[in-house]
Order: structure tokens, then C-alpha cells, then sequence
């Protein structure tokens, strides 16, 4: 590498810590105004360090909920949320695994149609079809259920495309060796297929987790009961109340516990986040 | 112990390539059959017919006194290692060799006895609980023939299983294979492009080109009277050295050449003398090149029709290069003119395409 | 590109596509084909009757004044977000990519906003913000600036594209940190020997190299600015004041909750649906010519 000199070092030096300020800022006032008192930052008065209402503030946002009209308490928006993300990303992996594992390592007719009938799902979110999806979630009976909060979002092909490319890598001669040791089908996906392709699972589950976890549009249009809101839709309706009656500091104490366990998967887990988020993209 | 009988086999590909144009084939109960060829003859893609990886499109694949025309790779009773070795990256050197063996349902003790014994015959015993990426080249080959042994198949098939290791461990391994081929007794049918590997291993050796059997023989047979010009050209190194006759040159040098067209000489059977030779072939040679090996020298010289001074016989050979073998290290100079000369009981003549050995 | 080494089986390949085709079916071509039906009809006020009226649902929605608005109005904010979210990110993953101490930690505590949804983003900013006790507000009333974007439009906006770009530098780092260390460092050597000064080598070797990259999360950025804003929007602004912060996606959401055009909401998915099939075509054709390039 060429060898930076000292100005240009710190120069570098600097700007990251100015960009990481910036990145953080708002999230150190969410810290700081979750530990104080609602009626000084009602006034405009909030200080910017931390306050002592801390343990005050997080049992009544977790366990109690706002004062005003939802009175869920965030912890079960937070299961909720936790389940629709666990069964979307599962989901997704399960059926995608299996059918790209049809897709490569079987002939039959239709095979091309049904890749690209699954391929195509690419290109459209859930938010250009929002309310097509709402009626049929509906005609099926499935609104305020972890089924139609996560059905809808499972249909998508960016896992089916990224096991596939994997399997593509996979030699020919494992699945001949395979076969020559006696295993069929079944017993070589399971075997050796899927011990292979975990750390692909892995890094397409955090991704997925990540995103399954921030989901908003959708949750907010099928679920009207309060105890089957998510964590992101629970935010929205605490802040629905005129000004003068949102309760700052436990939105905020839901701001942070709603980011807490997407931010903690990746920064624990950063080696599977950048490599699912980059194999995702391609 | 089974012999594998090959009966016209043929293989054509669904886009219409013909890959295999009717093959036949005997290996014998506990023979070592070597199929060699250039890339593209079809010698793998007729193991893999035999393993069952690729179907028959004609013909009759026997093995141990059945068809297995229809029979699945795994209830073929054979077993396979593979020229990138196909070792599972996840299991264990143990649980590599066993995992064919689970699949049949084995006893979990039976199985620890077969993978321990084969493990020892490879000096593998140290490494069992280690990962394929732990191990060396060498030792995964070793692995992937461990995984062959244990299974006490019917058939050992090798698909060029040591194209991947370098020059020394080839060698070696070449060796081990051998005699642990003897020593389990049991058929095996090995694919290589190697024509040393091949002449070193084989007690039956077939020579394939564009998906035909070109001979089949024990090697030193198929070396000393090679059937046609394509496997006089691929056995031995350097190879032999092919010459196109012309009618009226034949008559005063080659006895009993009626029909021949071309005729070849292997390097190790020129003479440099001064002497003419009866019935035999002499070239005038200019030397143009010299490759010293140690044990022996290659000369190479070209022959030229305006440098006839040397040799002026009327039998003398069209122009082109032609490469002679010296024993230990004293050969001729570079430039230097020289004559060769080759009895007539080590040419070798055939038609003039190449396709037909004439005369004994 | 096809496997030649397969399994021979009948039905087991279709049951193993079963559940994904099923799905997909169901919840994605279902609703899709629905919105392309519908956008075609027109429902009487009392939905008792439904004609079929071509291209009529389309052409009042252009000929509607508001819904081109809104098209201009998704269109510059998504550049501005793109734009100055890029140019920020760029700038942090150059410095990050000299080799100095702590690159990991300083990795690490840029990547994490990714995973924060975008409805508390705009929790975040809305609060940082807020005309009567956000923090900043105070600092920015101090200067002189009459801030209140619950009543001026343009600053409205301006916290919108604010918040959005904020989410996604994360993202724009990482990728442009991944491109900056595929460049082969000899390249950059051999610009140095040839007397590039820094700066220099940044303009004419580094960014030219990145272009792929840039362009790229030029397509990513604007696809997220259409969708990903929706929680944004909702939390900060719902569309107001006025329709300042009315996006296309948004529109579709608020047209939907009044429940009453039906056909104009469909047409309004179906040009969505355009939109992006368009837009991923452009994307596809890039990856296409990356491969082959």
C-alpha cells in the first residue's frame, strides 16, 4: 500500500469519528431521553445526558405500555415481532432450499417455467401489491395471524436464487460419490448437501431475520388487533396521539428495544451479515 | 471378485455426439485393465458407463455374470475414486470412508474394524478424526482410496486419480496402488492419460481414440507391435518416430514391406554407425538439437535431401525430423552429421493411413 | 448453465417445488394479476356494478394533477437521498479503507443503522427534530431559522431525505468499502510511481474503478428510496403537510385506506409495478455486462 503521511492519517482519523457521531447521535438522544422525565422534554428542556428514570421507563414500556389508547406492553409486541421474523426467515430458507435443490439436481418437464415463475417474484415487493394481497389474505381468514403476517413476505425468490447458485458450485462428483456410497434423493440433501450449504443458510438467516424483524407496511395493514401488533407498528401508534400526549420517553425506550436485537445480530454476527448481505444483492 | 465383461458398448449423447462407437472389452477375475487415451477419446465417460454415472444408450456392461445395463450405481457392487478425489468437505476422514457403508446398514462395529484396517494399510490411523481440508493432497488420494477399500467391492474404478499430485507423489502412489491392488486381488478398471502410469500399471491395457478401442493387449505386446500408427505414436516416450514411404524408395532398403506406407522406428532402436544396414533402414541425419536426461541422450536431427552426402543410400526417407535415443551421456555434436541406423526386425510397418499393421 | 450430474425421479422434484410454487402463486401472481384486472374496471359509487373501461383509470390518474406531483415528488427524493447518502458513505469508506488502526471498530460502528427499520428512523428524527422539543430544533431556532416542518413543506422534505439517506449510509459503506478492496492495490501503486498525487489517484484511477459499484447502489438507492421511506413517512410526516411528503407508495397506501377508487388504486400498483420492473431491468443489464466485462 502506498504509506499515508501523518496529516492524512489523522485527516482519515477525524472524519470517521465525525461520520460515526452522525451516524449515532440520534440514537444517543433516544438513549438519553428514554432515562428522563416526560415533562421536561415536553417543555423542550431535555438535557443531553442520560436522566434517572431508567429502570422506571423500561419496566413500563415492556411490561405495561403507554398510558394512553394502546396499552400493549412492549415485550409482546416484541414476541410477536420476533415470531413473524423467525417464520419468515425459516420459511423462506426451508421452501427456497428445497425447491432450488429440485431445480439443479433434478429433470422433469415444466422445470425452466417454474424457475421462472419463481424467478420473477424478484422484481416486485409487497408494497406494489399491498392491497391484492390484503383481499386475498382476508378472504382467507388469515388477518391478525402469524400466517398472513408472514405468507405474503415468504414469496420471494432471492433465497431460491442464491441456493441455487451455491448448488451450481457444489462438484458433480459428490453427488456421484453419493451415489456410488448409496444414498438417494433424501439421504445426499440431507447428508451432504445441507452441511455444506450452512454457512449460506446462516448468512441468508440473518439477513432475512433482519429484515423480517423491520417489516412495517404489511403488519400495519393486517393486524388490527393490539395484542397482535409488531414492535414497528406498536411505535407508530404511540406517537398517534396528539403531541402534548406522547409519552417521549417510552417511545423512545420502544425505539431502542425495537432496534436492539436487528443492530446486536449484526454487530455480533458481522461476518455472516456482510457476506448474506452481499451474496443477496447479486 | 467378478471379471467385467464390455459387450459393443456404445454411448451417444442426446445432442447426436458419439462418445463410445462400440467397445468391447474382457477383464479378467482380479486383472488390472488400463484404459489410456488423449482427453476426448471416451475412456472416462466409459468407466463412468461401467460405475452406472452415465447411461448406456447400446451394448451390454457385465459385471461378475450380470448385466447391470439397468442397475444403480450403488447396487452395482463396485467402487470409485474419483481425479478431484469427491471427499465429503464436512465429515471426518472416518466418516468418509464409513458413510458408504452406514448407507448399507452395516454394524456399527464392522464398520469401525474395515475403516481401522484400511486406515492402517494407508498410514491413515493418525488422521481419522481430521477434516478432508486438514489433510495433504497425497493423503486425501489416500483417503479417497480408503473409501474404495473398505466397501470390499466387486470392482475398483479409478478415474485418473493421480493427475492431481505432483511428479514425486505420483510415482509413489503409482507403486502403492499397484500393490495394493495385488495384494485385495480385486478387478480394477483405471482411466489415465498417461501413457507411463498406464504402461506401469496395466495387465491389460486398451488404447482408445475418438471412442474406439484402438488395441488391446498386455503393454509390452501393445509396445513392441503397436497396431496402428495412433498407438505407435502414443505409447512410449518420445515417441515413435513415423515415416511415409514412397513405393519406389521401399524396394532396396525394406524387405517385405507389400502394402506398408509408412514406416516407424522407436528411438531406442537406432544405431549411430557407419555401417550400412541389411534389410534395415539408414538416415542421414544433420543433429539439431541434444537433450541430455542422464541415463540417456536424445538426439534430435533432421533429415535433408540436399545433405545426402552422408548418406547417400537410394532407400533414403523423406525429409522431417526424426529423434534418436544414445545410452549415458556421449552423443554427437550439435551440427554434426551423423548416420542412424535401425535393423529390420525393429521397424514397424503399416498401411499408409495408419490404421493397419503389416507384417509381423 | 445445467448440472450434469442429476437424480432420476418423477414426482419428487415437483413435490419439492410444491410449497415455494404454491406460495408464490397465491400470494404473489394471485394479487399481481388482480391489481392488472381491476386497474381495467370501474366500480359504480355503491359497487353494486363493474364495467370494464380499458385505459380509463390510467389516463385520469395522469391527467390528475396531484398523482404527477407525486411522481416528481418520488423521483427527487429519490435522488437526493441516493445522492447525498452515496457522497457521504463514499467519503467514510475511502477513510476507512487506508490502512489505519481500529478499521474494524470503525467498521463495526458504521455498519450497525442498517438494521434500524425505517419507522424508527423516522421515530428517531422526528424527535430529534420536533418543532417544539426536538434538540437540534433549539440549536437551529438559534441561528435564526424558523424551523417547523410540521407546517413548511419544504423542510418537511428536507427531514424525509434527511433521515432516509442517514439509514442508508450503512449500507453504501459496506458496499463501497467491498469495492474499494477489490481494487488490486498494485494499480494503485503503479499510479503512485507514475506521480498521481492522492487526490488525483482518487479521481482518475480509484472512482473510475468504483464506477460499477456507484452505479449499482444508484439503482439499489432508489429502489429503497420508493419502498423503504413508506415507515419513514408514516412516522414522520403521514405525507404532510399538505402532500409535501407524498411519495407513490404512500399515495397507494392513503387512496387505499379512503377504500374508495378501487380501480384507480389498482392502477396506481400496476404502474408501481412498472416502475420497478423497469427499474431491475437496468440493474439486471448492469450485473449482465459486470459478468461478461
Amino acid at each position: 500500500m502506498v504509506e499515508e503521511e501523518g496529516f492524512q492519517r489523522y485527516l482519515a482519523h477525524a472524519i470517521l469519528w465525525i461520520g460515526i457521531a452522525i451516524v449515532a447521535f440520534p440514537v444517543y438522544l433516544a438513549i438519553v431521553a428514554s432515562t428522563q422525565d416526560n415533562a421536561v422534554i415536553a417543555n423542550g428542556q431535555m438535557s443531553l445526558l442520560p436522566g434517572g428514570h431508567f429502570l422506571e421507563t423500561y419496566y413500563q414500556t415492556l411490561f405495561v405500555g403507554t398510558s394512553g389508547s394502546t396499552r400493549e406492553p412492549v415485550l409482546n409486541m416484541m414476541l410477536n415481532s420476533l415470531i413473524m421474523a423467525l417464520l419468515i426467515a425459516v420459511g423462506k430458507i426451508a421452501i427456497s432450499i428445497i425447491s432450488a435443490y429440485a431445480i439443479v439436481y433434478f429433470r422433469f418437464p415444466f422445470r425452466m417455467a417454474i424457475f421462472w415463475t419463481i424467478f420473477i417474484t424478484l422484481m416486485l415487493p409487497v408494497e406494489v401489491r399491498i392491497y391484492p394481497t390484503y383481499k386475498i389474505v382476508a378472504d382467507l381468514h388469515l388477518l391478525d395471524s402469524y400466517a398472513g403476517l408472514s405468507l405474503p413476505l415468504i414469496a420471494s425468490a432471492t433465497a431460491t436464487l442464491l441456493f441455487r447458485q451455491f448448488f451450481m458450485t457444489v462438484p458433480d462428483e459428490l453427488l456421484e460419490a453419493s451415489r456410488i456410497d448409496g444414498a438417494g434423493p433424501f439421504r445426499f440433501f440431507w447428508d451432504t448437501l445441507l452441511p455444506l450449504s450452512r454457512t449460506n443458510m446462516a448468512a441468508l438467516f440473518v439477513i432475512l431475520f433482519i429484515l423480517g424483524w423491520n417489516q412495517y407496511l404489511w403488519p400495519l395493514l393486517i393486524t388490527t388487533r393490539d395484542d397482535m401488533q409488531t414492535i414497528q407498528v406498536g411505535i407508530r401508534k404511540m406517537i398517534t396521539t396528539t403531541d402534548a400526549l406522547t409519552e417521549w420517553p417510552v417511545v423512545m425506550a420502544t425505539a431502542l428495544l425495537a432496534m436492539l436485537p436487528p443492530v446486536f445480530v449484526v454487530v455480533v454476527m458481522q461476518k455472516l451479515f456482510v457476506r448474506g448481505l452481499v451474496e443477496t444483492e447479486k | 471378485m467378478a471379471n467385467v465383461t464390455l459387450r459393443s458398448v456404445r454411448k451417444t449423447y442426446p445432442g447426436g455426439f458419439e462418445a463410445i462407437k462400440g467397445v468391447d472389452v474382457d477383464v479378467g477375475d482380479g486383472q488390472f485393465c488400463v484404459l489410456v487415451g488423449p482427453s476426448g477419446c471416451g475412456k472416462s465417460t466409459l468407466l463412468r458407463m461401467v460405475a452406472g454415472l452415465e447411461t448406456i444408450t447400446g451394448g451390454e456392461i457385465d459385471i461378475g455374470g450380470r448385466v447391470v445395463n439397468q442397475v444403480e450405481p450403488a447396487d452395482r457392487d463396485i467402487a470409485m475414486v474419483f481425479q478431484n478425489y469427491a471427499l465429503y468437505p464436512h465429515m471426518s476422514v472416518y466418516n468418509n470412508m464409513a458413510y458408504g457403508l452406514r448407507n448399507r446398514g452395516m454394524a456399527e462395529a464392522e464398520i469401525r474394524t474395515r475403516v481401522e484396517e484400511a486406515a492402517r494399510v494407508l498410514e491413515l490411523s493418525p488422521m481419522l478424526e481430521r477434516k478432508p481440508r486438514q489433510l495433504s493432497g497425497g493423503q486425501r488420494q489416500r483417503v479417497a482410496m480408503g473409501r474404495a477399500i473398505v466397501r470390499q467391492p466387486k470392482v475398483f474404478l479409478f478415474d485418473e486419480p493421480l493427475s492431481n499430485l505432483d511428479a514425486k507423489l505420483r510415482i509413489a502412489m503409482r507403486v502403492e496402488i499397484r500393490k495394493l491392488q495385488r495384494r485385495l486381488n480385486t478387478t480394477s478398471i483405471y482411466v489415465t492419460h498417461d501413457q507411463l502410469e498406464a504402461m506401469t500399471l496395466a495387465d491389460i491395457l486398451v488404447v482408445m481414440n475418438g471412442g474406439q478401442v484402438e488395441q488391446i493387449g498386455n503393454p509390452l505386446d501393445i509396445y513392441q507391435k503397436p497396431a496402428t500408427t495412433f498407438v505407435a505414436s502414443f505409447i512410449g516416450a518420445p515417441p515413435m518416430n513415423l515415416m511415409p514411404l514412397r513405393s519406389d524408395e521401399l524396394t532396396s532398403q525394406i524387405a517385405g514391406a507389400d502394402g506398408a506406407g509408412i514406416v516407424g522406428i522407436r528411438p531406442e532402436d537406432f544405431v549411430i554407425t557407419g555401417e550400412t544396414a541389411s534389410g534395415g533402414v539408414a538416415l542421414g541425419l544433420t543433429v539439431e538439437a541434444i537433450e541430455h536426461v542422464g541415463a540417456e541422450t536424445f538426439v534430435y536431427g533432421s533429415r535433408r535431401r540436399e545433405e545426402q552426402g552422408v548418406a547417400a543410400n537410394p532407400g533414403e526417407l523423406p525429409p522431417g525430423e526424426v529423434i534418436v535415443r544414445v545410452p549415458g551421456t556421449t552423443g554427437p555434436a550439435i551440427g554434426e552429421r551423423i548416420r542412424a541406423v535401425a535393423p529390420r526386425d525393429k521397424l514397424h510397418l503399416f498401411t499408409a493411413d495408419g490404421r493397419k499393421r503389416v507384417g509381423p | 448453465m445445467q448440472k450434469q450430474a442429476i437424480f432420476q425421479s418423477k414426482l419428487l422434484p415437483y413435490a419439492l417445488v410444491a410449497p415455494q410454487l404454491a406460495i408464490v402463486l397465491i400470494f404473489f401472481y394471485w394479487p399481481a394479476a388482480q391489481a392488472v384486472i381491476q386497474s381495467f374496471l370501474l366500480q359504480d359509487a355503491f359497487g353494486l356494478s363493474t364495467s370494464f373501461v380499458w385505459f380509463e383509470n390510467y389516463l385520469e390518474l395522469f391527467k390528475d394533477p396531484a398523482y404527477f406531483a407525486a411522481i416528481v415528488r418520488t423521483f427527487a427524493f429519490s435522488f437526493a437521498i441516493a445522492v447525498s447518502s452515496l457522497s457521504f458513505a463514499l467519503l467514510l469508506a475511502v477513510m476507512a479503507d487506508k490502512p489505519l488502526r481500529g478499521s474494524t471498530l470503525y467498521r463495526t460502528l458504521l455498519i450497525w443503522p442498517y438494521a434500524v427499520a425505517p419507522p424508527v428512523v423516522g421515530v428517531l428524527w422526528v424527535f430529534m427534530l420536533h418543532p417544539s422539543l426536538g434538540v437540534l430544533s433549539r440549536y437551529l431556532r438559534a441561528m435564526g431559522v424558523d424551523w417547523n416542518p410540521l407546517l413548511d413543506g419544504d423542510q418537511a422534505a428536507a427531514l424525509i431525505i434527511l433521515a432516509a439517506a442517514w439509514k442508508q449510509i450503512s449500507y453504501n459503506f459496506l458496499f463501497f468499502l467491498a469495492g474499494l478492496q477489490s481494487i488490486p492495490k498494485s494499480v494503485i501503486e503503479a499510479a503512485a510511481i507514475d506521480g498521481a498525487r492522492p487526490m488525483r489517484r482518487f479521481w482518475t484511477v480509484i472512482f473510475p474503478l468504483l464506477s460499477p459499484t456507484i452505479f449499482f447502489l444508484l439503482v439499489i438507492n432508489i429502489v429503497y428510496a420508493f419502498f423503504d421511506t413508506f415507515g419513514i413517512i408514516d412516522t414522520m410526516t403521514r405525507g404532510g403537510p399538505g402532500k409535501a411528503t407524498e411519495t407513490l407508495v404512500y399515495k397507494v397506501y392513503t387512496d387505499g385506506l379512503l377504500g374508495g377508487n378501487l380501480g384507480s388504486s389498482a392502477a396506481q400498483s400496476v404502474i408501481l409495478m412498472v416502475i420497478v420492473v423497469v427499474l431491475t431491468g437496468i440493474q439486471f443489464r448492469f450485473v449482465e455486462r459486470k459478468v461478461t466485462y
